[in-house]
Order: C-alpha cells, then sequence, then structure tokens
C-alpha cells in the first residue's frame, strides 16, 4: 500500500496536474507537494504526488556506487 | 517517459558489486545479524529479486509489521464489514482489504450477498463517487501508514471544502514509529539494524527515526524499493554494525528528505489527531493511530453511524500476528502454504501485497521455505 510510482508532471492547473506514468496520462493532485513544477519527476501514491524525485541526488548515488568494487575473484 | 534513471538502480552488474560488498563486510562480523525491514513493499521486492538469498549467511533479514492491511485489527475488519452491510452505504476501499477474512466473512463475500463495496485508487475517487451517488452514504475505508493518510486527509478537506455531506471515513490509519518501538520493548526478536520504511520516510522525514539509534543504539538505513537500493541500504546497516555505530542513514536520498514532506505532514494534522488504536499481532499501541479531529466529525463515519458491535475473532491456527513481530517466518505456521495460500487466504498476511505470507508463497517457496525449521 505504501508503494508509489514514478511520474513526470507535465502541466499544472491549481492544486492538480497532468502527469505521464510512463507515456500514460494521469491527473494527479499537487495537494501535499505544492512546491512541485512543471518537469519534475513526482513519486504519486493513491493519487497524489508524495515527492519530488531528485535526479541531482540520484547521481550522487549512483556516482558513489561506481566506486565500489567487485568480488577480488571475478 | 520513465525516469532516466531508474534502471540504473535494477542494475544486476551493479548489485552484484554491492553483494561482493557485503560479503567482504560481513567477514568482520563477530556474530551473525538480524536486520528488520519494517516495510512489507521491501519485503516484496527482498523476495522477488532473491536478495535474501544471495547475501552471506551471516546477514538475515527479517519481515516487519509494515503491512497497513494486515495490522488492521480484526475487530476493525469485522466493523467495516458490518458498515459495509447497511443499506445506504456503499463502502469505498482500496482493493487489498476486500479479501482479508472476518471472522465470519470477508468484505467480497459481504458484497457478494449484497453488500455495496467499490475499490478505489484514491481517496479523491471516494470524494467524487459520493457526488455521483447523491441518495448513498459513501464510507471511505482509511487504511495505510503516514503515507497514506495524508491523502486521506486531503479527501477529506476536499469534501468539508465544497460541502460533500454523503462521505465519511472510517480511519484505520496508524503510525509507523510506535509498532518499531513497541517490537524492541517486547524484545522477542534480537535486531541489530532496520531498513526504514522509503515511502512512509518520504513523508515523516528520515530523521523520524533517529529515536532507534538515540534510545535503542540501533543502526537505521531509510531504503527504496529497488534491488540497489535495498543492497545499499543493507551494506550501509552491516557498516554500521561492523564499526560499531548506530545511525540514520539516508539510503534513499532522491526521495527522502531529513525533514521529510512538511505539507504533507500539515494535512495530516490538520485533519487526524493522535489516538490509541488497535493492532493484530500487537494488541492496544498507545498514540499510534489516528483520528478525525472534532472539527471533522461531520465527516467521521464512527461518528455518523457509531461503532458497530459485532463480535470478532481472528482466524483459527492464523499466526499472522507473530510474523508481523518478527517471531515467525511465513513457512514456520503450521497453516502455511497448506490451507492458507493466496486462493484461500485465512489470515490477511497471505491477502495483502505487501503481505509477508504472500511474499514467500509468491517468490520463496523454493528450498529455504522447507529448510527453515
Amino acid at each position: 500500500m505504501c508503494l508509489a510510482v514514478i511520474a513526470k508532471i507535465l502541466q499544472i492547473e491549481g492544486v492538480t496536474a497532468e502527469a505521464s506514468f510512463g507515456g500514460v496520462r494521469r491527473r494527479i493532485s499537487l495537494q501535499l507537494l505544492p512546491e512541485a513544477q512543471v518537469g519534475d519527476y513526482v513519486l504519486v501514491h493513491t493519487g497524489f504526488a508524495i515527492a519530488v524525485v531528485d535526479p541531482a541526488e540520484a547521481e550522487a548515488t549512483l556516482a558513489l556506487l561506481a566506486e565500489v568494487r567487485g568480488e577480488d575473484a571475478p | 517517459m520513465t525516469w532516466p534513471s531508474l534502471e540504473r538502480f535494477r542494475d544486476p552488474a551493479l548489485g552484484q558489486r554491492l553483494l561482493g560488498e557485503i560479503r567482504r563486510l560481513a567477514e568482520h562480523l563477530t556474530r551473525p545479524v538480524t536486520l528488520m525491514e519494517f516495510c512489507g513493499s521491501h519485503t516484496h521486492a527482498i523476495m522477488q529479486s532473491g536478495i535474501r538469498q544471495l547475501l552471506p549467511p551471516q546477514v538475515r533479514l527479517l519481515s516487519g509489521p509494515g503491512c497497513p492491511v494486515c495490522v488492521t485489527a480484526q475487530a476493525d475488519i469485522d466493523r467495516a464489514i458490518a458498515l459495509a452491510s447497511r443499506p445506504e452505504v456503499l463502502l469505498a476501499s482500496f482493493g487489498d482489504m476486500l479479501r482479508v477474512p472476518g471472522t465470519t466473512h470477508s468484505l467480497q463475500q459481504a458484497a457478494a450477498e449484497g453488500a455495496s463495496v467499490q475499490v478505489v485508487y484514491s481517496p479523491l475517487d471516494a470524494v467524487a463517487l459520493a457526488g455521483q451517488h447523491p441518495d448513498r452514504e459513501v464510507v471511505f475505508l482509511g487504511v495505510g501508514f503516514e503515507t497514506t493518510a495524508p491523502g486521506v486527509a486531503a479527501a477529506v478537506q476536499w469534501a468539508q471544502a465544497r460541502g460533500v455531506r454523503n462521505f465519511s471515513v472510517v480511519s484505520l490509519h496508524k503510525f509507523t514509529p510506535p509498532a518499531m518501538r513497541a517490537i524492541l520493548e517486547a524484545g522477542e526478536v534480537r535486531l541489530d539494524g532496520i531498513i526504514g520504511p522509503g515511502h512512509v520516510s518520504a513523508v515523516i522525514g528520515s530523521e523520524a527515526w533517529a529515536f532507534l539509534p538515540r534510545e535503542y543504539g540501533l543502526p537505521v538505513a531509510v531504503a527504496g524499493f529497488e534491488p540497489v537500493d535495498i543492497l545499499l541500504a543493507v551494506r550501509g546497516l552491516v557498516r554500521m554494525v561492523v564499526e560499531g555505530r548506530a545511525e540514520v542513514v539516508n539510503a534513499y536520498p532522491r526521495a527522502v528528505r531529513p525533514e521529510g514532506n512538511p505539507a504533507a505532514q500539515a494535512v495530516m494534522q490538520q485533519v487526524f489527531a493522535v489516538a490509541d488504536a488497535e493492532w493484530r499481532g500487537f494488541g492496544v499501541l498507545p498514540r499510534s493511530g489516528m483520528a478525525l479531529r472534532e472539527a471533522f466529525r461531520p465527516w467521521d463515519a464512527w461518528a455518523r453511524f457509531g461503532v458497530p458491535e459485532v463480535p470478532s475473532r481472528e482466524p483459527p491456527g492464523c499466526r499472522c500476528g507473530e510474523v508481523l513481530r518478527g517471531v515467525l517466518t511465513p513457512p514456520e505456521c503450521p497453516l502455511f502454504g497448506r490451507v492458507c495460500t493466496p486462493e484461500a487466504p485465512q489470515g490477511p498476511c497471505m491477502v495483502s501485497a505487501e503481505g509477508a505470507c504472500a511474499a514467500w508463497y509468491g517468490y520463496g517457496r523454493g528450498e529455504e521455505a522447507h529448510s527453515a525449521h
């Protein structure tokens, strides 16, 4: 039930937005995430955006992981 | 138009490298460690990706109470079914609740016998239903943790602002930290670290878990739901155990901020007051539930219809409560896979998409399920 799906905000009208879920368009509420902007990727749970997915933080995580060594033996 | 980096958090090569590092770190452990994944969605992701079996034997994962449908008390399920059976009521619910066995029947069976039950994706859909059915009383069955409660609160505010009077909510919403605390206070299981719930933490903030290291000396790693996210959290926890540190690590920083989502918290607090709540497997936990505030009394289903008095009894033989406390793994329940299957679930842990029994049955019926004593 705590699953959330990523969507991209295409257009904002008041407290609702048109968002793309992998190409499928749905209307979502921004009432819980008023700072969301057009072009943001957001986590959507039960029709409400609850968090902006920060691409810079994602890149930082992946960059740190690039330094992870694998098994010593292949 | 999926999110560009998502695939990289599913990259098996990256996962293998993290597993390699976890194995190397685990060599420094002086004893086996048990990490609890609080969240049922984590349990499913862990079982689906096979992470449980891939981890070194010194690192054990244990499912926690993070399945809102599962922790809903039997009495509350029976009350919801009784409410749905009133002729004027149209009960709107998330789909997971429908097949949960009540004492005598489930919501789905009540619907087959004539009760009006409608599955909705969003609580806003339930408010819309009230508009479409002005002659009915639309009651939304509010189940969920801090991820879900703000949306339900927003729906109540929406109904209030538009004067929708034939809409009300049964709030069975719960806060997650009290359940974590209850497990630690009970001391039935020894835990060495907690994989924190990613989407609950997106709302309440990673710092909401600071009491775990501070009061219990337990490390926490808040995790996302892709395999790389979960391995990143496990690596962080094993590393802290090896180094003798206990902190809150945010292993899901792309979605979780230390302070969480203040707007969502504000809406939740405007509508819900902290109340005691009964949890399956735990009994009544003080200050663990959300009740509609006095100002929203017209939208409180219990205030409007009264709390139905229904004799309740947990399903005979079902060990869901112990599974939720981490005392038992699903295959240790005598009913598991024999009389209790997803087709004929005896308790909610086998029904819900987040239930540990459903996850073990769906993905984990191999060697490990049978070898678990």
